[in-house]
């Protein structure tokens, strides 16, 4: 699904991502996790097409097709979709108008038919299932006045709404209390299917509890530090990433 | 029912374009003004005395009055001498085909929609074929005549009506108003007249567009609009249409008068020729709007889309005199390129109990420049008088500039004024969010303006608002630059 080779990033002259090599299949759910500041979000904002980054060197291709290179929404309409860790509010717009704009700008980009009013609303409908998001928060202001649970709720819906290939999740699971993350987790759960992948980042293993990825992935000082299977999020979580780094510091040296 | 409405639209268009081209007269009077310019303009329209000498004293006024300088305009001094005020017989000197219009003007024509002999209209070329729209004015004039509606041009009123217009006109805007309303009240061509007697609600929506007969208004329009006790007219202004005219000085005169329990919405969209990408043309638009709620509980709001002229000095403003009373002011101005727009309103609390809103949204993008100025008095006997003022500038890139200069004046213990305001650039983070969602950067942006617009855009007549927002994202293209 995405194939990352060699990434190297900066903002202005710091490198944040010192060449990141990363494979998810179709499919498949990867978490990347990794402590404060080891580039996580620059990851996510990077591939998503965020003004502001300057790629030195590397790659990254969706389904065979290079992402560097397009703008933001034309990767949007290649399938992928980004989770806010903060998302923005657009006072005066409702949550139906931008989804509506926005599902119907990529359906236009994949040459298919702009959905009309009422299939709109019936889709909207069925996928607000997943999320329970209330039809109120629906036509309220674009996340104007929600709570940090509500915010997220709405992005998995928007997510559950756009379809993509491969949904980024930006610590999603963050600000969440129990009951909003398990409805968070639930919704993930139930757009896992064959043909969508999954970029799962988060600092806890808590959504990880609720959604077993196939991959773990850990981010260190714009590195991927190590990889392996669920059970190297429980490591985290009991060890912390300090005792990692120094695992990890020493298995380069004695390879060096 | 929205193609049904945009049908309705078409028909009403021409019959707007064609009102243009009737009763066109042959002769010119030279360049500049004197009282035997103004002698003429009212024998050939054939006014009562009374109008004669009202002009006259206007005139002399005008004389000993200076043209205003504190607005936050820039703009090259205008020769009064050099235009011609003998009522617009006009001139066909306009480009003699579409290919020497600006092409700039014409793409947006494209993208609103309008058809190609309306083009041709509007930009100013001459046309052979005219409309015949008769019948359908007709029908209007009858169905407002049976509920005992006035409403034709200004003309036809100081004929059929001299009583109403002596009446009320200049009671609420006096000729010495200021010196583009003593200009106007001076060499006024002609304009709309409105009259709803008391208890009658106006069975439709008041539109220009079908102004049949008040054709040529053009530079020195005057409006006069009366609703008597109880009753309540909806009345549409301009057009989406940027319309060229080869007079750059507007200075029209609105008047409103709204007796006990009255209501008077007033809708404006202005998007006259603003000029070229350098700031070059354009119409100067000096215009005096006021509405008196002279009666008890009455009701008058004004909500406008400026998006045209070069320049724009504009303050539609409500006197509340009867108790209870209420003034609103809705505003969006959008300037670009060399556009410069200052504008607000005055809300003048008079008798107790009365309110005021205000919410104004000033758009700025390339070197616009776009200033809100409003003031707001509570009168020594404006017991318990309430105001809102909002007033949000949004800016679009670096070399814009917006301004904020409410006024405020309470002479009673008990007036309540609150005012909010806030200017913010265009965010980042919200064009990223809606781009990452897909929407290219000026549906993006397109978005974001109409959110921030919406308290305005809502306020508009239902079809109304359909241009209103078509014409934002058409005037906004490529504004991020």
């Amino acid at each position: 699904m995405i194939e990352i080779r060699q990434l190297q990033v900066a903002v202005g002259e710091q490198l944040i991502l010192r060449g990141v090599d990363l494979e998810v299949g179709a499919g498949e759910v990867h978490a990347v996790m990794g402590p404060n500041g080891s580039g996580k979000s620059t990851l996510a904002h990077v591939l998503a097409g965020m003004p502001g980054y300057t790629v030195r060197s590397g790659q990254a291709q969706l389904r065979g097709v290079d992402l560097l290179s397009m703008e933001p929404e034309e990767r949007a309409a290649a399938g992928l979709f980004l989770g806010f860790q903060y998302p923005v509010e657009i006072p005066g717009i409702s949550n139906l108008q931008l989804l509506k704009e926005a599902l119907n700008a990529l359906r236009l980009r994949r040459s298919e038919k702009p959905l009309d009013a009422v299939e709109f609303l019936a889709l909207v409908r069925k996928r607000g299932r997943f999320v329970r998001m209330p039809e109120e928060l629906l036509r309220r202001g674009v996340n104007e006045g929600f709570s940090g649970g509500e915010k997220k709720r709405n992005e998995i819906l928007q997510m559950a709404v756009l379809e993509p290939r491969l949904a980024i999740l930006d610590e999603t699971d963050s600000g969440l209390d129990v009951d909003a993350l398990r409805i968070v987790a639930e919704g993930i759960n139930a757009l896992r299917t064959p043909g969508r992948s999954f970029l799962l980042i988060t600092h806890y293993q808590r959504l990880l509890q609720h959604v077993e990825p196939d991959r773990v992935h850990i981010l260190s000082n714009g590195r991927i530090l190590c990889s392996g299977g669920p059970e190297l999020a429980r490591a985290v979580e009991e060890q912390g990433y300090e005792q990692l780094e120094e695992e990890a510091s020493v298995d380069v040296g004695s390879v060096a | 029912m929205a193609q049904q409405a945009e049908e309705l639209e078409n028909v009403l268009r021409k019959d707007y374009a064609a009102g243009f081209y009737t009763d066109i007269e042959a002769d010119t009077a030279p360049p500049g003004l004197s009282e035997e310019i103004i002698r003429r303009i009212s024998a050939r329209k054939e006014e009562p005395e009374w109008l004669l000498e009202w002009r006259l004293r206007a005139y002399h006024g005008w004389l000993k009055m200076r043209e205003p300088r504190w607005a936050a305009l820039r703009y090259q001094p205008i020769d009064y001498q050099a235009i011609s005020y003998y009522s617009a017989p006009r001139t066909r000197e306009g480009p003699s085909s579409l290919d020497e219009v600006d092409p700039k003007l014409l793409e947006t024509y494209e993208k609103l929609g309008i058809p190609l002999h309306e083009q041709k209209l509007l930009s100013g070329v001459a046309v052979d074929a005219v409309f015949d729209s008769v019948s359908v004015a007709t029908t209007f004039k009858k169905t407002l005549a049976e509920a005992g509606v006035i409403f034709g041009s200004f003309s036809d009123a100081v004929r059929e009506h001299p009583e109403l217009v002596r009446r009320y006109l200049g009671t609420v805007v006096p000729p010495g108003d200021n010196f583009f309303a003593a200009l106007n009240s001076a060499v006024f061509t002609d304009g709309s007249f409105c009259f709803v007697p008391a208890g009658v609600r106006c069975p439709m929506e008041l539109s220009t567009y079908f102004r049949i007969n008040a054709s040529n208004t053009g530079q020195f329009e005057r409006t006069l609009i009366v609703v008597e006790d109880g009753g309540w007219v909806s009345y549409l202004e301009g057009c989406t249409a940027p319309m060229r005219d080869e007079n750059q000085l507007h200075a029209a005169v609105v008047e409103l008068v709204a007796l006990d329990d009255a209501e008077i919405k007033y809708s404006t969209v202005q998007n006259w020729y603003p000029g070229d990408a350098n700031g070059v043309g354009g119409i100067y638009n000096f215009v005096t709007k006021r509405g008196e709620c002279r009666g008890r509980r009455s009701r008058i709001s004004w909500t406008q889309v400026e998006t045209g002229s070069a320049i724009t000095w504009k303050y539609p403003s409500c006197v509340l005199r009867g108790a209870g009373s209420s003034g609103k002011f809705y505003s969006i101005a959008v300037t670009r390129n060399y556009q410069q727009a200052d504008t607000g309103t005055k809300m003048v609390h008079i008798g107790p109990d009365t309110t005021s809103t205000i919410i104004s949204k000033g758009v700025s993008a390339g070197h616009g420049s776009n200033a809100y100025r409003g003031l707001v008095r509570m009168g020594p006997r404006a017991r318990n008088a309430r105001n809102y003022s909002c007033c949000d500038s949004l800016l679009m890139n670096k070399g814009c500039s917006a301004h904020t200069m409410p006024y405020v004046e309470v002479q009673h213990p008990s007036g309540c004024v609150e005012h909010e305001a806030s200017t913010s650039r265009i965010a980042e983070d919200q064009l990223y969010y809606c781009r990452q969602r897909g929407l290219s950067e000026e549906e993006a942006v397109n978005l974001i303006v109409s959110g921030f617009c919406k308290q305005v855009i809502k306020e508009l007549p239902m079809e109304f608002a359909v241009e209103a927002r078509k014409l934002l994202a058409v005037t906004l293209e490529g504004a991020l630059g």
